[in-house]
């Protein structure tokens, strides 16, 4: 079963050393979820 | 996770739904990566932010985890996230935040 469905809204907490929000968002695009917040943490 | 994100994420759970709420990380190092896990589910570890003591249970992924992989478009994620996924740690990544999810999400 996948982790999303069409009632998945999704959180995205990117990293700026890691992976960035923007890129999970493009992903989660494929799918039936809805991205409710993205943002991409930066520790410098 | 900083304070403002945690409570991003505290009022976006009540307003959505906690059982509705995907909370998807992408931590380059498996510490800040478990330590995001373990904020929106046990609650903030470090105590200093509008979490601490709020235990959510949300459901969490990082994004180089099978779980992940398997729910997207596989050339979108190659193109999006192939190449981070080739220079992290994926394996203490995937350890660390699986960990986290299996002790402490409740839905």
């Amino acid at each position: 079963m996948s982790i999303f469905n069409e009632n998945s809204k999704v959180i995205v907490i990117g990293d700026r050393d890691g992976i960035p929000g923007p890129a999970m968002e493009e992903c989660i695009k494929t799918t039936p979820a809805e991205v409710i917040f993205s943002a991409t943490e930066c520790f410098v | 996770m900083d304070l403002e994100n945690q409570k991003r994420v505290k009022d976006l759970a009540e307003k959505y739904g906690a059982e509705n709420v995907v909370v998807l990380i992408g931590g380059g190092e498996a510490e800040s990566a478990g330590l995001a896990a373990e904020t929106v589910t046990a609650g903030d570890p470090t105590f200093a932010g509008p979490l601490a003591g709020v235990p959510l249970g949300l459901k969490v992924y990082h994004a180089v985890e099978q779980e992940f992989k398997d729910a997207v478009d596989a050339e979108v994620y190659d193109d999006q996230i192939g190449m981070m996924e080739m220079v992290l740690d994926v394996d203490a990544i995937v350890e660390e935040v699986g960990s986290m999810r299996k002790a402490h999400t409740k839905y």
